[in-house]
């Protein structure tokens, strides 16, 4: 089956491109940048370069041996975006784009941030480079991820805070747009989740499909078999993306897990499969959308900043909806729950993002039968965390510690 | 001719924005009678939206006191009917995709349209999918708005000019909305560009705020669109002044007849 999208980025009805005027042109000008270097050797080969001696990898598929033992099903695997340099996978989508800006000949780049994975990695890039960059960062997402914003700023980018809306990933993305809609000449936008306008999702996760490549070579030498089930958590959607694409033709069962937050009231959750997700357009694309009865986007809650998106990326709501892909949630307790189980059983700390994944891992996995085979995105590392997860562990949460 | 492009035969035109239910329906329905009586020739009514990516700080908030006073898209509906009750100046809705989309494009249609709204422009859509707004828009006599940018190609422009209904409204320059120091060169060009594709009235907006401006719009376009300026007055009435007394006396000060005369015309 043919997953691409059409010429006007449509994957099935989701996608396209629902833009300001002035926003066409630039975006033109980079889906034809894209398409131009994307089969490009010399860009392949760059971009190959860099991955493997900059970010280091191939990052390694690790059996989770104590993990699977505990649970009693699954083979679980672990792909380990963590150990990417940065610390997530947000830096292969940060990579093959700044090459594409230094051809365009850009001289300024801009990115969102979330949980500031992505800003960190954009920051880094601009730093290879020596390349200006500024990123927007939610106040509510800078508090929380304060550590991250402390390492953007190292890597000399300069980090705007927005305190519009609720302050979080979905604002960055507005005050990004505003940016680039003023200096569409000398400016490039490195928007960083499979989002936005035709090309980004389909760019970034042309980017990101190293990490399913590489994890279907890595299973078949493992196990000299193709793995049963996918497992990654959706903000976005890229690590998501990025793991499945290249298992889409495959028979693997794949799960996406968003973000269940505090219950499935409108605003307590991220989860856009759930309640209050129904079609609609939101910054460049049109896919699921938190929203309420007016048409307004909603508030979303989520422990962790990276899943905290009222919308979703376009290829996984016509995912959604062929069957291809199943979605679950997993709530921001049984997320921390997965932050420490994994930290005590394999000594690997998970970003609260990726930990949405591994609970659902521990729900599935003894559910399954002990030679079925399982592979967990393990999206990022936790260390930008602690300080959330005290936070949250802390006796006036409202939750029982724990820790 | 539609009554939106009728209004903006003369030249010389001023359309001014204000975004609807800021800070409250009843305020903004008697701002929206000032502006008439004032001599609008066409009003754009903004519908509010919790993330307005194209807007800059102004209309931003005041989208933000448009929404946390209640203000929905059927409200906006509401407004529309009770003005046009009272008042047969053209309106035009202004507003993102998605409040539409969720209230359905049919639907909406045939809402607006009983409404006294003459025409809508979507800020973010374009190409194909606008095409098919316009079909189901003129279905019931609206007239789809269409925007040009300094950034749109001759081949676009020429595309969209073909399309066009009621009048072209040029974007002055890259950017959001919001008031700026001068009219960019920009903002002639384009219009200069796109008259050769159209014989539709010209409107020119994104930063007109002075009487110095309009005129300079006027010597090369048919219409000058005030937006975030007199937004501006109305955020600044709410703690202190009335609010209509603070917009008549700021579009007395932008329109060159009131300069002359000190009468309305
Ligand atoms: C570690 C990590 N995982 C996952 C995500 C979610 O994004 P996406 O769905 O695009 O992978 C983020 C976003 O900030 C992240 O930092």
């Amino acid at each position: 089956m043919n997953y691409e999208p059409d010429e006007k980025g449509y994957f099935g009805q989701y996608g396209g491109r629902f833009v300001p005027e002035t926003l066409v042109a630039p975006l033109d000008e980079l889906t034809t940048a894209y398409f131009t270097h994307r089969d490009d050797a010399a860009f392949r080969d760059e971009f190959s370069d860099l991955l493997t001696n900059y970010v280091g990898r191939p990052s390694p598929l690790y059996f989770a041996k104590r993990l699977t033992k505990t649970l009693g099903g699954a083979r679980i695997y672990l792909k380990r975006e963590d150990l990417n340099h940065t610390g997530a996978h947000k830096i292969n989508n940060c990579i093959g784009q700044i090459l594409l800006a230094r051809r365009m000949g850009k001289t300024r780049i801009i990115a969102e941030t979330g949980a500031g994975q992505h800003g960190v990695a954009t920051a880094t890039v601009c730093a290879l480079f020596g390349l200006e960059c500024v990123v927007y960062m939610g106040t509510e997402d800078m508090r929380r991820q304060a550590v991250n914003v402390f390492r953007m700023r190292l890597l000399g980018a300069e980090v705007r805070g927005v305190d519009s809306g609720s302050c979080t990933l979905k604002d960055a993305i507005n005050e990004a747009l505003r940016d680039w809609v003023t200096n569409v000449d000398s400016t490039y936008y490195l928007l960083g989740s499979a989002l936005g306008p035709h090309p980004y999702p389909l760019m970034v996760r042309d980017f990101q499909s190293v990490i399913g490549r590489e994890a279907r070579e890595q299973i078949l030498a493992a196990e000299g078999r193709l793995p049963d089930l996918l497992v990654a958590c959706v903000g976005g959607g890229s690590n998501s993306i990025g793991l499945f694409y290249e298992f889409l033709n495959d028979d693997v069962r794949m799960i996406g897990v968003e973000a269940g937050g505090r219950g499935p009231t409108l605003g307590e959750h991220a989860a856009r499969f759930m309640a209050g997700g129904r079609v609609g357009v939101l910054q460049g694309t049109k896919s699921y959308l938190l929203q309420d009865d007016a048409g307004q986007i909603a508030a979303t809650h989520s422990v962790s900043a990276g899943l905290d998106y009222a919308s979703i990326g376009p290829e996984h709501a016509h995912l959604h909806d062929i069957g291809r892909i199943e979605y679950l949630s997993a709530s921001d307790d049984a997320a921390l729950a997965a932050f420490k189980t994994l930290s005590e059983t394999e000594g690997i700390i998970p970003a609260l993002e990726s930990s949405h994944a591994v609970a659902a891992a521990i729900d599935l996995a003894p559910k399954m039968s002990s030679d079925a085979v399982m592979i967990v995105n393990l999206s990022g590392r936790g260390d930008k965390d602690i300080d959330s997860v005290i936070a949250a562990e802390s006796p006036d949460s409202g939750r029982t510690a724990n820790i | 001719m539609s009554r939106i492009e009728n209004a903006l035969q003369k030249q010389r035109a001023f359309v001014p924005f204000v975004t609807a239910g800021d800070p409250d329906a009843r305020t903004s329905l008697a701002v929206l009678l000032k502006l008439a009586e004032l001599g609008a020739d066409v009003i754009e009514l903004g519908v509010p939206f919790s993330d307005p990516m194209a807007d800059g700080p102004v209309i931003q908030r005041s989208s933000d006191r448009a929404i946390s006073g209640g203000m929905t898209l059927a409200g906006v509906l509401g407004l529309a009917a009770e003005f046009r009750r009272q008042c047969d100046v053209p309106l035009v809705l202004f507003s993102y995709f998605n409040p539409i989309l969720n209230y359905g494009l049919d639907r909406f249609a045939a809402d607006a349209s009983a409404s006294g709204i003459d025409g809508v422009l979507l800020t973010d859509v374009i190409d194909a999918e606008a095409a098919a707004a316009a079909r189901i828009f003129g279905g019931s006599g609206i007239d789809l708005i269409s925007l040009i940018a300094p950034t749109t190609s001759d081949e676009r422009l020429e595309l969209i000019c073909r399309n066009a209904r009621g009048f072209v409204y040029a974007v002055s320059r890259a950017g959001v909305t919001g008031a700026r120091i001068d009219v960019s060169s920009a903002a002639e060009a384009l219009v200069a560009r796109a008259r050769r594709f159209t014989r539709l009235p010209i409107a020119v907006g994104f930063g007109i705020s002075t009487r110095e401006q309009v005129e300079e719009v006027w010597r090369f376009a048919d219409a000058a669109v005030v937006g975030s300026a007199i937004v501006s007055v109305i955020e600044g009435s709410l703690t202190s002044a009335d609010t209509v007394v603070a917009v008549d006396g700021f579009v007395r000060s932008l329109l060159p007849q009131f300069a002359k005369t000190g009468a309305e015309n």
